[in-house]
């Protein structure tokens, strides 16, 4: 299959990517391309104009602020971050997801930012970018700003960029507690799309949760914020009994269908356990354990039999 | 649409409406014109010639088309050819010298790791990447590193036997 022509460039500048966005037409921007470039194949999207920003120097960060405050740039592919030393103590469920990503190959390639303005409804980093309370921030020809990333999605496929913006980096905020947490996901196989993804990101301090953000991938249209169970969780110890609390409020808010992949209950049923099982590990030793375990094989995925 | 010239040095002389590159692919320099919508597959099979890297699925699944760019293992049917310029590609006839296979291909023969043959060579230069990475893999880091290869025939047993045979034979080369 191929692609529909168009003009290629490959700036060596944002400012000159930008300046190309905004000459007009229909543009895209490729970063890791690993959904891009198979929608072009079908024909999906047909862009006239595709800027690669692949040869953009200083993209293919992740690092941490002296505040605390973490920043992924949009050339940093997940096998960067599956391979972080920094993630798995400061950001356990960033450090979970990275190796649940598509495949391994897919992850050498693919950037968190592009997967966020992707937009697919099913994808896992908008879940745990909107368990976490991160922004995407936005390049354009006067300047940056910065999107919460649950208003930055505004529909299946579709982000709220203008055409002459670039989304330069994903930011999340800095914590106030101990940060704990994980992403699970529910996957007939390595690559297929999440059958239930759970995103529990928490912060503690002195056995209390301070801020609580859930969400959900791959029940429902759209990532799912699960406010209701987040809300049950603040200001509580993680007695078994507020866990139970929250992975009902949880479980209540998931939409799923019924298809290929299982029975809406049987999904309903999913995202209960996954919440009780990630916050059930949460504490203390858990955030122990998080810190010295490496995102090696196998770790946190269930595959369906 | 694809014309590949030997790297001699000087400028090539055709005017083609599609964008030149240079790009290593097995250690041979190369210098190729190409149309932007050309995929990376189909520069090394149609344009250079070789024809073991194979497209299956051609929707980013099944892995058969898996190359090393730069050392790092890609889908080459979901990159595009003019991204490899100035950089280096390996595919599986790189892997075998003028009288010796390499442990991998090796390996393959000795535990019986491919019926058909198809998913082969990107099983290889998944494993090849995992083996440059990681000398020393477990089952289990090898099982990790091939899941987004996909084989239809052998149920995956004898492929990771094959590249824990490869793994052992280059430890002791080196070692």
């Amino acid at each position: 299959m191929y692609p529909s022509r168009f003009r290629y460039e490959a700036p060596r500048s944002l400012a000159e990517a930008i300046s190309l966005l905004h000459e007009g037409g229909e543009a895209k921007v490729l970063a890791g391309g690993q959904s891009l470039v198979p929608l072009m194949k079908l024909r999906f999207a047909t862009p006239e104009l595709l800027v690669d920003i692949n040869n953009i120097g200083g993209l293919d960060y992740h690092r941490e602020d002296a505040d605390g405050t973490l920043r992924v740039g949009a050339l940093c592919r997940h096998a960067d971050l599956e391979r972080s030393a920094l993630l798995p103590g400061k950001q356990p469920t960033m450090a979970a997801a990275a190796p649940l990503i598509a495949d391994p190959i897919v992850r050498n390639r693919g950037t968190l930012v592009g997967s966020l303005c992707h937009a697919d409804p099913q994808g896992d980093w908008a879940s745990v970018m909107v368990a976490l309370g991160g922004s995407v921030v936005a390049q354009g020809p006067t300047g940056r700003r910065t999107i919460p990333v649950a208003d930055f999605v505004t529909g299946p496929f579709e982000n709220v960029l203008a055409p002459d913006e670039i989304a330069v980096e994903a930011v999340v905020p800095p914590h106030r507690g101990t940060p704990a947490g994980g992403y699970l996901k529910l996957e007939r196989r390595v690559g297929d799309f999440a059958t239930v993804g759970v995103a529990v990101a928490v912060e503690t301090s002195g056995g209390t949760v301070t801020r609580a953000g859930i969400a959900l991938t791959g029940v429902g249209g759209s990532t799912i914020a699960c406010t209701e169970a987040a809300g049950a969780l603040t200001g509580q110890a993680l007695t078994p009994q507020v866990i139970e609390q929250a992975a009902d409020l949880a479980a209540g808010a998931a939409k799923p269908r019924t298809d290929h992949r299982g029975s809406a209950e049987y999904k309903r049923h999913m995202v209960r356990t996954f919440v009780v099982r990630i916050l059930s590990r949460t504490g203390p030793a858990a955030g122990e354990q998080a810190a010295a375990g490496q995102p090696g094989p196998g770790p946190e995925a269930e595959r369906a039999a | 649409m694809t014309i590949v010239y030997d790297d001699l040095g000087d400028e090539a002389t055709a005017d083609f409406p599609a964008r030149r590159i240079r790009f290593t692919i097995n250690g041979a320099k190369k210098v190729a014109e190409v149309e932007p919508r050309l995929l990376l597959a189909h520069l090394i099979r149609r344009g250079v010639g070789l024809t073991g890297t194979h497209m299956g699925c051609d929707t980013t699944n099944c892995g058969a088309c898996t190359v090393l760019v730069d050392g790092k293992a890609v889908k080459s049917c979901t990159m595009l050819a003019v991204q490899v310029d100035g950089h280096t590609v390996e595919t599986v006839e790189g892997l075998a010298t003028a009288s010796e296979l390499h442990p991998l291909q090796e390996g393959f023969k000795e535990e019986h790791g491919l019926q058909c043959g198809f998913c082969t060579p990107g099983m290889m230069m998944a494993a090849k990447a995992l083996l440059d990475a990681n000398p020393d893999p477990s089952e289990e880091e090898v099982r990790w590193a091939l899941s987004g290869n996909l084989c239809r025939c052998t149920g995956y047993q004898n492929i990771v036997k094959s590249v824990l045979w490869a793994a052992d034979k280059l430890r002791s080369a080196s070692g």
